[in-house]
């Protein structure tokens, strides 16, 4: 089985809120990858990068290091799509 | 048997049956369900999640049309829990492993999530808590469905127990049925205080967590004297408390044979004794105790009595039928006085960080001039039917005053248009709760026809008290002398100008402060029906010359301590029997 993973940052100023962690699920149930999202910073947490209630727990609010994870055959291009959201702010400011 | 301890905010003794609230206005079922039933549970889970999603999903469809994206955003979240395997899975596992109605368990897995959001010390992030619980609100309703007693359709006598009681529940009660309240958290001014002292049912309130100790339809002896809750009592506790209950009886009957006589010293100074309300229906019971009128009308309870914003013909219906039942004793309607409770910050898209000091009350009104005019318009055609009297609240400026009374005057214009009929020197006052509007009550007394003091908010916002606070709410004292200053200012202001002042807050309806209220020129006095009697016993029992003799010695005095002592000790000693 492919894994794969990739370190990033939570960019924008309100954090991993409802929104965000919404957006991130959403991408995430697209790929048939099991997804794992591991919070680094003051709260450190994991999370099943398919569960908005569990994301939404994480907490990750403005500079959070996160390392996103994936293991299946859409490895590679699941952590690739999902740095790339957190990394955009979510299109956030 | 088990006796909680609490704060016994409204008097009397119940002995009656529990109704357990969850945080909204449902009825947590009981807990336990048989094993064989335990499927259907798991079953009524899914058909109810099943049913939200579908309401979340047209709901979404309809207001990314209409309304901001934000607003959809939210839908996405809520419908992103209810999908989410982390919801579901606890939850039919719990049914399953403690054989629990679909109820409890909901409520159990939503409220683990619901503490760990609250953790989060970021506060955009904590905020969504709010979002967790109108989740389980919608999966409660869907569940509950048409099986749900309705706390407005009671077929029996009930004593309430819940968290906080919201306004939007005690609007809703079956008035009936409902023979007392207790709630875990809240202090002696609490919305819970106010609304059973209005109903004239025994409250006690702040007893940590009744919720999780009771269940629903465990007996329950509820004492507001004494602040206690017996759960399941044993039959000596039921017999003490009968007879208990029998006591009070007589005493009431005692305060009664004083309601057909005068508030009048024994010098011969009157003053008058109004009432405060919040329904129409409490006008009868006003005047049963003694109201001369109704001092302060709280129109709030229109706008949470329903989902919908009342109409215009809603606030005539209210303020008609109040007028008819007061058969041409005054009425005083308060405009509307919402923004800083759960109710508007629950509701409110955008809360506020600090709505004590925020879009409250006449502001908010001001910043709505449609729906404050909506009020408005039907205050003046109703004042064709009796005394009525419009008094504003919450103002802090000249300039809120003037502005309200130049939408006053443009609702009168269009009325004048339309031919419809209003009385055009109806008195128009304003509420005295903001120490600015106190310090600058000389000047506002000459732009409106009278004062009413509103000592609860006076006092949170001179002494920066936040009274629901358990941890300062001791701080909270109306003897505190910078309050009383205030006070006594006002109606010297008032005496200057010759317009009437009032108090219509708690203070009013304390017999502790009746000797130096009086004293200090008080001369209207407008307090829960329920406290006439005792307000009326000591008026009746003093005289005007040694109100003031106390007044002018607790005027003297630096400390509320010393204050509060003196006046227990004054008003011992004309009604011994009082505290």
């Amino acid at each position: 089985m492919a894994t794969a993973s990739r370190d990033t940052v939570v960019r924008n100023r309100l954090g991993l809120h409802a929104r965000p962690a919404m957006q991130f699920v959403d991408l995430a149930t697209r790929f048939r990858s099991n997804i794992r999202v591991v919070s680094g910073g003051q709260r450190p947490g994991e999370a099943d990068g398919k569960s908005v209630m569990q994301m939404i727990v994480l907490a990750a609010v403005e500079g959070t290091p996160l390392t996103i994870r994936a293991e299946g055959e859409d490895a590679d291009r699941a952590v690739q799509e999902l740095a790339e959201l957190v990394e955009s702010g979510f299109g956030e400011d | 048997m088990e006796i909680k301890k609490g704060i016994g905010v409204s008097p009397g003794v119940v002995i009656s049956t529990a109704i357990v609230l969850d945080a909204e206005d449902l009825v947590v079922p009981r807990r336990h369900v048989e094993p064989q039933a335990v499927e259907h549970e798991v079953r009524r889970f899914e058909e109810a999640m099943a049913r939200s999603l579908a309401e979340l999903n047209a709901l979404r469809e309809n207001v990314a049309q209409k309304y901001s994206k934000e607003i959809g955003d939210i839908l996405n979240f809520h419908i992103g829990v209810l999908r989410d395997r982390d919801l579901a899975d606890p939850v039919i596992n719990t049914i399953r492993q403690q054989k629990v109605t679909a109820e409890y368990a909901v409520s159990v897995v939503l409220r683990r999530y619901a503490s760990n959001f609250s953790a989060i010390s970021d506060r955009y992030l904590s905020e969504r808590v709010k979002d967790i619980f109108d989740i389980e609100r919608r999966i409660m309703h869907n569940l509950v469905g048409q099986k749900q007693e309705s706390l407005a359709h009671l077929s029996s006598d009930v004593v309430v127990i819940a968290h906080d009681l919201l306004p939007s529940q005690t609007a809703a009660l079956d008035r009936a049925h409902v023979k007392g309240f207790a709630t875990d958290v809240g202090g002696r001014t609490s919305h819970t205080a106010i609304v059973a002292r209005a109903m004239g049912i025994p409250a006690v309130v702040g007893l940590g967590n009744i919720t999780a100790e009771v269940s629903s339809g465990d007996r329950i002896i509820l004492d507001g004297n004494r602040g206690v809750v017996i759960i399941n009592p044993d039959a000596e506790q039921l017999a003490e408390h009968r007879e208990y209950e029998r006591r009070r009886e007589v005493l009431e009957a005692e305060l009664r044979e004083l309601v057909s006589l005068p508030a009048v010293t024994l010098d011969g100074h009157a003053v008058s004794l109004y009432a405060n309300i919040e329904f129409p229906e409490e006008v009868d019971e006003a005047i049963r105790r003694g109201a001369a009128g109704i001092g302060l009308y709280r129109t709030e309870f229109l706008y949470m009595a329903s989902q919908k914003e009342p109409t215009e013909e809603d606030h005539y219906n209210a303020y008609a039928e109040s007028l008819r039942r007061l058969g041409g004793r005054p009425l005083v309607i308060r405009t509307l006085d919402l923004g800083a409770d759960k109710y508007t910050q629950a509701r409110s898209p955008t809360p506020e960080r600090n709505p004590f000091l925020g879009d409250r009350s006449i502001r908010m009104c001001l910043h709505d001039i449609p729906m404050f005019k909506r009020q408005l318009r039907a205050i003046l055609r109703s004042s064709v039917l009796g005394d009525v009297r419009i008094m504003f609240p919450m103002i802090s400026t000249l300039m809120e005053l003037r502005q309200a009374r130049m939408v006053l005057k443009d609702v009168m214009e269009e009325l004048d248009d339309e031919g419809v009929p209003y009385r055009a020197d109806i008195p128009v006052g304003m509420m005295i709760e903001v120490p600015s509007a106190a310090l600058m009550a000389n000047q506002f007394a000459r732009e409106v026809n009278f004062f009413s003091i509103g000592t609860n908010d006076l006092i949170q916002y001179t002494l920066a008290v936040d009274r629901t606070n358990e941890k300062v709410a001791g701080l909270f004292c109306p003897a505190h002398p910078s309050v009383l200053l205030l006070i006594r200012d006002v109606i010297r202001a008032g005496q200057r100008n010759d317009i009437s002042v009032s108090v219509c807050g708690e203070m009013a309806g304390e017999p502790l402060y009746t000797l130096l209220l009086l004293g200090l020129g008080l001369t209207l006095f407008s307090m829960n029906s329920t406290d006439i009697g005792e307000v009326k016993r000591i008026i009746r029992s003093t005289t005007i010359e040694h109100a003031r003799q106390v007044a002018r010695k607790v005027m003297s005095f630096d400390s509320e301590r010393q204050i509060l002592h003196f006046l227990r000790e004054e008003t011992r000693g004309i009604v011994p029997d009082i505290f």
